[in-house]
């Protein structure tokens, strides 16, 4: 029961947060939290399934400019709607997407995600009239539980009500998503991800489980997506750009996919890390893809692979 | 017959893998398969289980025509393999590759949000199939930490855990030393009897593990059925023997597989 204890302390920390730490720090908590819920998705395709994806930034966008639209065109602004219909958008772009991507594993699968996550980027770069071009589209702050909170100063909501909105989507999540991993169904992936071959005379359905896998990551890439609009308040194509999807993989990597929490301690750090180091230095990249390199020759396990060792190398426990 | 296959031709571009097999297996028998290498033994394994599918013919399981419909199906159908080289997820401990048939079996691979942990069922179906295969021990430790045997052993204990009602095994002694060999299939054969597999069939190259165990010998040449016979009938048989066996079993240990 440490693990959990962890869990509740590190919830409690993230909930005190805007009482102690400064509003800079808290505003970054906010893109931290979308893209935890981002991650936790992603992971189910990547440390479960065993496919890592270079198209998510595509569901991502999805959930941005679902949010985005509603708000702006549709003057729908409650933050509810737009998250389930950003998750419901994200399952029906991923049916046909995930349909001929998992019949490919590996650089094929990677190679094809990409594309049709280059498709949607200049889907959304070329309608203008419908997503603003470069530009993008206002993300108009969204009401919460009911309540329109628009006469409230911007910093207010943001470290106030949307802050513990933003908390309590992600508990939800990480809730519904440990329930999957530790299911039958989470069980089934895991089989597909050591061993297809093997998973097939057992009778479980390799291509169907790696559907439903891809679908659920991409609904949880659009909640997530949908989350990252009202701290910027404008969302544009950048979002779904394919630079953006390796950084979730990244993010992922960095953390650690072999664990439940790696990559959301891997968003925590991406985030917080180079917010630093672009305010020290103007290139970012050259030293993210120097720590990339390090990670995955020394430490392939992430960051929580360091800290905790997955399974002892001794024999039996029992 | 349970399992019947009439006509089996396998072509590989201009090579002819197999060439016209039949062959019957009746519930209660264990056959073998042998013959020297390139004699299309695993060719033939692997399309009775419908991994591969066969240039002409067709496989019948209780009757009804399975020719390649792929393991998938016929893994729920009833139908079990291993594999000669050993096939286990190496991230997962025993218990868990176990529960993974388990739930495959009862078709619980939907349940999205239910406990893993809190199904009974699947634990205790599990946990028994463990118990069988001497497993009890080490049920916690990744497959990819276990001794070779064990390895083999944990497949072949999978495929059971599917409570299949016949299995075919590809070389289940195969990579495994002498003394470990007996010990697996005297496992083996407690544990059809305890969970009511109707038949086997093996590939298998030790002929010693052959006689001990089979009730039919299926010899296979060439791609071509060259006996079909019990051991006794085999033994007798100078032509078969010389062909597919090189030597008289217990003759020689040297020359094993």
């Amino acid at each position: 029961m440490k693990g959990f204890l962890v869990v509740a302390l590190v919830t409690v920390a993230i909930a005190a947060a805007p009482l102690v730490a400064s509003t800079y720090h808290v505003l970054l908590m906010l893109p931290f939290m979308a893209y935890a819920v981002v991650l936790l998705g992603l992971n189910l395709l990547f440390g479960y399934t065993g496919l890592v994806s270079f198209g998510h930034a595509l569901f991502i966008g999805l959930g941005a400019y679902t949010g985005a639209f509603l708000t702006t065109h549709a003057k729908i602004r409650s933050l509810e709607v737009i998250l389930i219909a950003a998750g419901a958008l994200g399952a029906l772009v991923a049916l046909p997407v995930a349909a001929l991507c998992v019949r490919y594993v590996k650089i094929y699968f990677g190679m094809l995600t990409l594309a049709f996550g280059m498709v949607f980027y200049t889907f959304v770069l070329k309608f203008y009239r419908l997503t603003g071009g470069d530009e993008g589209t206002p993300f108009l702050r969204p009401s919460l539980l009911g309540r329109s909170l628009d006469t409230m100063p911007k910093l207010d909501y943001l470290v106030g009500p949307y802050y513990y909105y933003s908390l309590s989507v992600l508990a939800l999540a990480a809730f519904g998503m440990w329930r999957i991993v530790h299911s039958p169904f989470g069980l089934c992936l895991k089989t597909i991800r050591d061993n297809p071959t093997k998973a097939e005379t057992l009778g479980i359905g390799v291509i169907r489980y790696r559907f439903n896998a891809f679908v659920i990551s991409a609904v949880y890439a659009a909640v997530g997506g949908a989350l990252l609009g009202p701290p910027t308040g404008n969302v544009d194509p950048t979002l779904a750009y394919w630079t953006h999807s390796g950084n979730i993989v990244f993010m992922t990597l960095l953390g650690g996919f072999t664990s439940f929490f790696g990559p959301v301690v891997g968003a925590f750090v991406f985030i917080y890390l180079q917010n630093w180091v672009m305010s020290v230095v103007p290139y970012w990249r050259l030293i993210f893809g120097a720590m990339l390199a390090v990670i995955v020759i020394f430490a392939p396990d992430g960051l929580v692979g360091l800290v905790s060792r997955r399974r002892p190398a001794s024999p039996a426990r029992a | 017959m349970i399992l019947e296959a009439t006509g089996l031709t396998k072509l590989y571009g201009e090579f002819c893998a197999l060439d016209g097999v039949s062959l019957g297996v009746a519930a209660g028998e264990f056959v073998s398969i042998v013959g020297p290498n390139g004699a299309g033994k695993s060719t033939l394994i692997n399309i009775l289980t419908g991994v591969t599918r066969p240039s002409a013919g067709n496989v019948r399981f209780k009757g009804r025509d399975v020719g390649g419909g792929g393991p998938v199906r016929l893994a729920r159908l009833g139908v079990a393999r291993s594999f000669q080289l050993v096939q286990i997820f190496p991230d997962l401990t025993v218990l868990e590759t176990l529960q993974a048939a388990v739930v495959a079996r009862l078709g619980r691979g939907r349940r999205l949000f239910s406990s893993l942990a809190r199904d009974r069922e699947v634990q205790e179906g599990a946990l028994e199939v463990a118990e069988l295969f001497g497993l009890g021990d080490e049920r916690h430790v990744p497959a990819r930490q276990l001794p070779q045997g064990d390895k083999k052993l944990l497949d072949v204990a999978s495929a059971f855990a599917l409570k299949p009602e016949i299995i075919l095994l590809d070389e289940p002694t195969s990579g495994v030393s002498t003394a470990d060999k007996t010990a697996i299939m005297d496992t083996l054969v407690a544990a059809s009897k305890r969970v009511g597999l109707k038949a086997i069939v093996q590939v298998e190259h030790d002929m010693d593990i052959v006689f001990a165990y089979s009730d039919r010998i299926i010899a296979l040449h060439q791609g071509k059925v060259l006996a079909n016979a019990v051991p006794a009938a085999i033994l007798a048989d100078q032509r078969v023997m010389d062909t597919v066996v090189g030597r008289r079993p217990g003759t020689s240990r040297a020359s094993a597989c």
